[in-house]
């Protein structure tokens, strides 16, 4: 048997792969089935999941209700399809702001003394290496009522001779998204980064030539060239937005509820595993979605291995 | 033209990028050292030396270890101590099995044709495309429903039960780690030239010799920096701890997230502090030994 296994080319390269392909199988594909049958069960009364097929759970998730108040046949309550727009709204500002503040730097990083990026890389690197969590947290010292930046901005405030009152920051959707870009920045930095960095540096010389101003030149030139890097940063922060519940549980407050938070109280507070599950799978569905349109659109970048 | 010839704007708002990376960061240490327990206001720095504590209210007037008091503190922190045992166990066990199985997969990716290559390039994937909740909620249901399976039907008891616990963080842990490093390996990869076995193999080297001589020491790198990834990832990884540890296996992210929910002392920030210096100090000793390996190659 070793014999023929030396000789076979397709079953080494079976086996070797093996020991992945069972992880894989397992703990993702296996778990996705399993919360695709959970969602279509029904909750019984201890919390636990009955095997059946209803659609229950995306009725609920729609919003649509035969249970109304009013005495009405049917109702509708928006909740849960708010909080996922709510979501969906969040992780799309987030991408749009983590790219406006992404891009000078990485321009920056792109363009300065090859023996000084490093450096520069590395300070970006810093921040991502503190823990997630840890860094949640941070926000909280500077946004609190007698936090960092009212302090500063009393002293701006009493520099200046201008009446004022301390700023309500935390527990406000403003600090669940500064801290969503925050958390995030870092992820787009460095794939900008290395597309920027490839650009070889006689395509500048050449529109120089050509008479191109500086605008011009990144108009047609650096932005083209660093749309790769654009698209797996954009990758890299969009789906992960759209899943986090740690900013908005600790920064919102419980005032900013997002699919991801409602996910996580169906499995521990609400018990109810079947409608997590729904949400679950919808969550994957709409990020699944997204990336494919906005990829076809603009190319899946190679970038997102690098970083 | 000088190619590094910036304007000015994108170096101010370079720097104003980088105010806002840092800022956090300094405030958390900063608070470090607040004398206030409460830790909401920074009351200034604890002040003197002393034999024992001393607190007024809220306000820590003195204490053994002067301003370092809250790292005193720390240091006698039972939980502490556990929760980042376990973070170094989870972290160092999965690392270690992620490196191997991901760096046999990324070789037969690369090196074979099987029938199911494709769909295993692909699995790989999946991990980027979905968000970590969706992926740890579904290993939860897994564990939970096959755990409470085998203990009704086994009608296990005791310390017989299947329960959440080191072993299910490891297992899952793996799980989103493998396809970095079979991906990272694979790139180290399609850049190999491939004569250099053949040689090997000419001059009468076996397969196994030839890996263990000319493969490995040639993909090293790879291997090493895939490692190297893996193992901040489990560091980092909060999402999905959180849903597959049991009693006894909290981690360090887990603990402080417990504790932001309840009483945030500047114990915390002392935690912050010192994690954040092991990392740095762990980096920059890597980054050391690489430019030394680079250069002696060179």
């Amino acid at each position: 048997m070793l014999k023929h296994l030396r000789e076979n080319k397709s079953a080494q390269g079976t086996l070797l792969a093996l020991p992945t392909m069972v992880w894989m199988m397992g703990l993702l594909i296996i778990p996705l089935i399993l919360t695709a049958v959970v969602s279509v069960g029904q909750r019984s009364p201890d919390g636990n999941v009955i095997y059946s097929f209803s659609l229950d759970n995306y009725i609920r998730l729609i919003g649509y209700s035969t249970d109304c108040a009013n005495g009405q046949a049917s109702c509708f309550d928006p909740l849960y399809v708010s909080i996922l727009g709510r979501s969906l709204t969040l992780a799309f500002n987030t991408t749009v702001l983590v790219i406006l503040l992404a891009y000078p730097l990485a321009y920056f990083i792109a363009r300065a003394h090859p023996k000084k990026r490093n450096s520069y890389l590395f300070l970006v690197l810093i921040p991502l290496w503190t823990n997630f969590v840890i860094r949640v947290y941070a926000w909280m010292i500077l946004l609190r009522q007698e936090g960092v930046i009212n302090i500063i901005l009393g002293w701006l405030a009493h520099l200046f001779h201008i009446p004022f009152q301390p700023l309500e920051m935390l527990y406000t959707p403003g600090a669940v998204l500064v801290g969503m870009v925050y958390e995030f920045l870092p992820f787009m930095i460095l794939p900008i980064y290395t597309s920027l960095e490839k650009i070889d540096n006689s395509l500048y010389e050449a529109a120089a030539d050509l008479g191109a101003n500086a605008a011009r030149t990144f108009t047609r030139v650096t932005l083209p060239l660093s749309m790769p890097g654009v698209v797996a940063g954009t990758i890299l922060v969009f789906i992960p937005v759209m899943g986090t519940f740690i900013v908005s549980d600790i920064l919102g407050g419980r005032q900013v509820i997002l699919v991801g938070n409602l996910i996580q109280r169906q499995f521990l507070d609400a018990r109810d595993p079947t409608f997590g599950s729904a949400a679950s799978l919808i969550l994957m569905v709409m990020t699944l979605i997204v990336t494919y349109f906005y990829t076809r659109k603009f190319g899946f970048g190679e970038e997102i291995v690098v970083a | 033209m000088n190619p590094h010839r910036r304007s000015p704007f994108v170096s101010l708002a370079a720097i104003l990028v980088y105010v806002f990376l840092y800022a956090p960061i300094i405030a958390l240490v900063l608070y470090s050292f607040n004398a206030s327990k409460a830790n909401v206001k920074f009351e200034g720095f604890i002040p003197a030396y002393s034999d024992r504590v001393v607190t007024e209210g809220s306000l820590v007037k003195s204490s053994p270890c002067g301003p370092f008091h809250w790292y005193c503190d720390l240091a006698k922190n039972r939980e502490v101590i556990g929760a980042a045992k376990n973070t170094l166990t989870i972290a160092f066990t999965a690392t270690i099995i992620a490196t191997i199985i991901g760096t046999m997969a990324a070789l037969a990716l690369q090196r074979y044709d099987f029938k199911l290559k494709p769909f295993s390039q692909l699995s790989l994937y999946i991990p980027i495309v979905i968000p970590e909740i969706v992926m740890g909620i579904g290993i939860l249901t897994l564990f939970s429903q096959v755990f409470g399976w085998l203990n009704t039907t086994f009608s296990l008891n005791g310390d017989a039960r299947w329960t959440m616990g080191l072993g299910t963080v490891i297992v899952s842990h793996i799980a989103f780690m493998v396809p970095f490093v079979t991906l990272v390996v694979q790139a180290r990869l399609q850049g190999f030239d491939k004569s250099y076995e053949e040689a090997a193999m000419d001059l009468g080297a076996n397969e196994w010799t030839t890996f263990r001589r000319v493969t490995l020491p040639m993909i090293l790198p790879g291997v090493l920096s895939g490692a190297l990834l893996a193992f901040t990832l489990s560091l980092d990884d909060f999402v999905i701890t959180f849903f597959t540890n049991g009693p006894g296996s909290t981690t360090l992210p887990i603990y402080v997230y417990g504790l932001l929910r309840r009483i945030i002392t500047p114990q915390v920030n002392a935690l912050s502090t010192v994690w954040i210096l092991v990392v740095l100090t762990a980096v920059i000793l890597l980054q050391v030994i690489q430019g030394r390996e680079s250069k002696q190659y060179s």
